[in-house]
């Protein structure tokens, strides 16, 4: 294996400069004021107190000890809670993950509820009265998962392809495959707790609420307490990790609003580790069936794959990754499904690469089955199989290196070095083992504004309401704006998360250079016209700004993707998704990995460790190679944990999360993670956007998690098809 | 990692949990198993009876340098002192359980999680937090060094990291790449920027010979 990729790589084809992060001296010095950082004159403090039951009723909550104590200020509950407005899912067109109103009456819907909101001069003292609350419940026997009894099972539409005959040519193929995985329940958590604070001046209001979407919280904030969107303003420039889990707006956000305006006090709110894992959303488990058949040549000739998801039982919300595995290999044959099962949870929601991570899970590990049942070599039959078109509508996807990301890692890596028969390799009591996966990730877009402010010393402004949640959008702008005005990006400052900026799209689906940074080009060259076409020298600016008679130049504009209906930019503002439009074929865009690993198992005790890890992607244009390769190197990372460690264990009575802490919940830290070898293979794409540029954020952590499965089958002999990869399962 | 604790349940009414830490340690398996049967009813008050007036207690000690003295509630951790009436937002809250790392500030020298630590008890310590690490304008090594080497995404973990490496680097645990992940492993980073972390404490551990 070559060394690894030092933390600052060198740029190669079709890379931009890696400077180091805009916001890097001020995150070494503890300077950034995430939201619950912000001050505010006087705040009081809210705790919620969360349900003990997940399905059923309360009979009585008795505040009276709690409401008495010194500095409790007032205990909220559903008989005296300030009254909202409905808000519906976003799938529905509205703006929360989770429509069930908090506080509005006595049913319980779900563990971990809110039930009452203790708010107190400060947090020790909400928490002594949060204890002396008395709280009685009528509970009735929740349904928790797959199989419970009174879960309801739903058909959906969403993932379903039908291409060709799937059962005629399963039938008559001479090799077939039919095998079932599962993955477990997980959980975002991001290292900044979810909180609010929220501050009224007469009828305006300034949220501060760690969100990756700051135009939808504020139009959903004022849809919810009945004001208008314009007296609304959320500001938060830094986010402390999301992941998906702060993509869309929950009820909380009123509720607290809602409290601070009846208290005329400004009031902040820290939801608890263990609340977060009930309060916001979660990736649900799912269930695959896959069936393949192929010649003995490799080539595939039918494809099957049946996906079924949890979700709750007041909302319909799915990942339908069948439409990326659909998409992967060349199949005439293909025919996928996806059915729901509802049950008494809270709402999942989208969290890092939500259909892909389970979807490309369950194809990956059964496209390692079939290839050693086939006799032959793992990428091999990546090739055979490799398309440039669309295999269910045959539109070409506008570039395609998948396989050049194979070749890349796989002489890196030391792919050659393996012997393909599993168990057959070893070294001292470790079985070792290497494993292979794809990694895929489709190339979002969603409209975007932006303004630039240039002045005449040559200093520019880039003003946008995108977000930069640890992935290096600060820096990406900064050097977007760079470029097309032609100055130094050290004259250039940046201004995100705040909604007395133009909107930008949601912080997510990997779409914020594209689509931010769109916004921002379109931007700077309504700049380079004023000037006719290219800004001027910075010694020259101050006479070509007297030319113009100005001593500012202020340029918006609005950018949308191709096929963006009319209403786009409108429904932006609005703070939602869609606006119309779409509805024409496209072509298919997608950046693409190969990840490979090694895993060693030992003989005895079962312990699996990952000393080593490999992935190469092209992702089109890469902006900044050293933030880029952060987000791969953190994906592949997030692939390990899912792989062996990550699990929200439920009970099954209870319909309730067990382990809802950081330190049950397993993470990787530190001591697990390998050295990881990331390589960018240059990839020229002028038809997703002009960037050219696909998105990266999500697509490396789509393939590790079967990469690893795959390499622990080769060390073992044993196939584990259920997510995490434990000992226990290997004894 | 530590166990569960009692305080994890503090802020959910969950019947299933009435018992404290201490009857819990005291070992009345009765009632535990009584209060672990499904929908019991009834949420309990969870914590045991002590007084209903905050008891206060006047401590003295220094935070970055400067002398502070404060009439604080004996409840208060450091962590919400700092992040609180102290102004120093920098340490952050990612449990308030001691098990993510986030809150690492240095007493008397010394890697400690801020979440964990009472003000009350703090009479005579000196506290440093990441916002007096640099002297002045002059970035700490580590910090430089974090810088370099990328090693942070989000940035909310990363005052708690740099706290940590600082002290992993003087408690001498930063020989080799092994024992770094070793000895940072308290500190967690859900971006996963952790080979960029090692990178950066290997080259803080040089810079300092």
């Amino acid at each position: 294996m070559a060394d690894p990729t030092p933390p600052v790589p060198e740029p190669g084809t079709n890379m931009g400069k890696a400077l180091p992060r805009y916001e890097a001296r001020a995150k070494v010095t503890g300077a950034p004021l995430y939201a619950d950082d912000m001050p505010l004159p006087n705040p009081a403090t809210a705790l919620f107190v969360t349900s003990g039951i997940a399905k059923g009723s309360i009979t009585s909550i008795d505040t009276s000890e709690a409401a008495g104590l010194p500095g409790v200020l007032k205990v909220y509950t559903h008989e005296n809670a300030p009254s909202r407005q409905d808000l519906r899912h976003f799938m529905k067109g509205g703006y929360v993950a989770d429509s069930v109103m908090p506080l509005a009456g006595p049913n319980i819907v779900n563990d971990g509820e809110i039930v009452a909101v203790v708010v107190a001069e400060d947090l020790a003292t909400a928490r002594d009265a949060a204890h002396r609350l008395k709280i009685s419940y009528q509970a009735e026997q929740p349904a928790t998962t797959f199989g419970s009894a009174g879960a309801e099972e739903k058909q959906i539409t969403a993932g379903k392809h039908d291409v060709g005959d799937f059962d005629a040519a399963y039938g008559s193929a001479p090799v077939t495959l039919d095998v079932e995985y599962e993955t477990p329940t997980m959980h975002h958590n991001p290292m900044e707790l979810f909180s609010t604070a929220a501050a009224w001046d007469g009828d305006n209001l300034v949220i501060h609420e760690p969100s990756q979407f700051v135009w939808q919280l504020k139009n959903g904030a004022a849809e919810t307490l009945g004001v208008d969107a314009a007296k609304v303003e959320v500001k938060n420039p830094f986010v402390g990790g999301a992941f998906g889990s702060k993509g869309i707006m929950t009820q909380r956000t009123g509720l607290i609003a809602a409290i601070a305006r009846d208290l005329r006090r400004p009031v902040k709110n820290v939801v608890m580790r263990d609340q977060g894992y009930t309060l916001a959303t979660y990736r649900a488990e799912t269930r695959h069936r896959i069936r393949m058949g192929a010649e003995s040549n490799g080539k595939l000739v039918a494809l099957s794959h049946e996906g079924s998801e949890v979700t709750s039982r007041q909302d319909d919300y799915f990942v339908a990754g069948t439409t990326a595995t659909a998409e992967m290999y060349a199949c005439p044959n293909i025919r996928t499904g996806v059915s729901l099962v509802k049950a008494d949870r809270n709402t999942p929601g989208f969290m890092r690469s939500p259909p892909e991570t389970p979807y490309m899970y369950a194809l990956e590990s059964a496209m390692d089955e079939m290839a050693e049942k086939l006799g032959i070599d793992p990428v091999e039959f990546r090739r055979i199989n490799d398309t440039q078109t669309s295999p269910t509508t045959g539109a070409p996807y506008t570039s395609r290196s998948l396989m050049e990301c194979y070749d890349e890692a796989a002489s890196s890596f030391g792919w050659s070095k393996r012997n393909p028969q599993p168990m057959s390799m070893a070294q001292d009591d470790w079985l070792i083992g290497y494993g292979c996966a794809t990694a895929c990730y489709p190339t979002n877009m969603m409209p975007a504004t932006a303004r630039i402010v240039l002045t005449p010393e040559g200093r520019a402004e880039v003003l946008i309401a995108a977000h930069d949640v640890g992935t290096g959008a600060y820096t990406v702008m900064q050097q977007i704006a760079a470029d097309e005005l032609g100055i130094d990006p050290a004259a250039i400052t940046v201004r995100m998360g705040d909604t007395t900026l133009p909107p930008g799209p949601v912080s997510g689906g990997s779409m914020t250079t594209a689509s931010a940074g769109s916004a921002v080009k379109a931007a700077c060259e309504k700049v380079r016209q004023r000037f006719g076409g290219t800004v001027p020298a910075v010694d020259d600016m101050s006479a070509a700004f007297r030319k113009l008679g100005s001593n500012r130049i202020e340029e918006y504009a609005e950018w949308a993707p191709p096929g963006s209906g009319e209403d786009a930019i409108k429904a932006l503002y609005k703070g939602k998704f869609g606006g119309g439009g779409g509805d024409e074929p496209k072509p298919l865009m997608y950046a693409f990995g190969a990840e490979f690993v090694e895993v060693r198992v030992h003989r005895l005790t079962r312990e699996i460790r990952v000393p080593r890890m490999t992935g190469a992607f092209a992702a089109g244009r890469i902006v900044n190679p050293r933030t880029a390769r952060s987000q791969y190197l953190g994906g592949m990372i997030w692939g390990l944990g899912q792989a062996l460690l990550e699990k929200t264990e439920l009970d099954l009575l209870r319909a309730r999360y067990i382990n809802d802490n950081i330190a049950e919940y397993l993470v990787a830290v530190n001591a697990d993670v390998p050295e990881v070898d990331i390589i960018m293979v240059p990839e020229v794409d002028n038809q997703v956007n002009s960037l050219g540029v696909k998105g990266i954020g999500e697509v490396s952590n789509v393939g590790t998690a079967a990469a690893i499965a795959n390499a622990v089958y080769h060390a073992t002999g044993r196939r584990i098809r259920e997510l995490p990869v434990t000992m226990d399962k290997l004894l | 990692m530590a166990a569960k604790c009692a305080q994890g349940y503090f802020m959910s009414s969950r019947p299933a949990m009435p018992v404290s830490r201490r009857s819990f340690i005291g070992g009345s398996a009765a009632a535990i198993s009584a209060a672990g049967s499904v929908g019991a009813g009834k949420a309990k008050a969870q914590s045991s009876a002590s007084a209903d007036r905050a008891k206060k207690r006047t401590v003295s000690f220094t935070v970055n340098g400067d002398r502070r003295e404060m009439e604080a509630d004996t409840r208060l951790t450091l962590l919400d002192a700092l992040r609180g009436p102290l102004g120093l937002p920098g340490s952050k809250k990612g449990c308030d359980h001691g098990q993510c790392g986030a809150c690492t500030v240095h007493v008397d020298g010394q890697r400690m999680l801020s979440c964990f630590t009472l003000v009350a008890g703090l009479e005579g310590k000196e506290v440093t937090t990441i916002e007096g690490l640099a002297n002045g304008d002059e970035l700490h090594p580590l910090q430089q060094a974090f810088i370099d080497n990328d090693a942070f995404q989000c940035g909310y973990c990363t005052p708690g990291q740099i706290m940590s490496g600082v002290a992993c680097i003087a408690e001498g645990h930063a020989r080799t790449p092994a024992e770094i992940r070793e000895y940072m492993s308290g500190n967690i980073c859900r971006c996963a920027a952790y080979p960029n972390i090692v990178a950066a404490v290997e080259q803080a551990r040089d810079a300092e010979g």
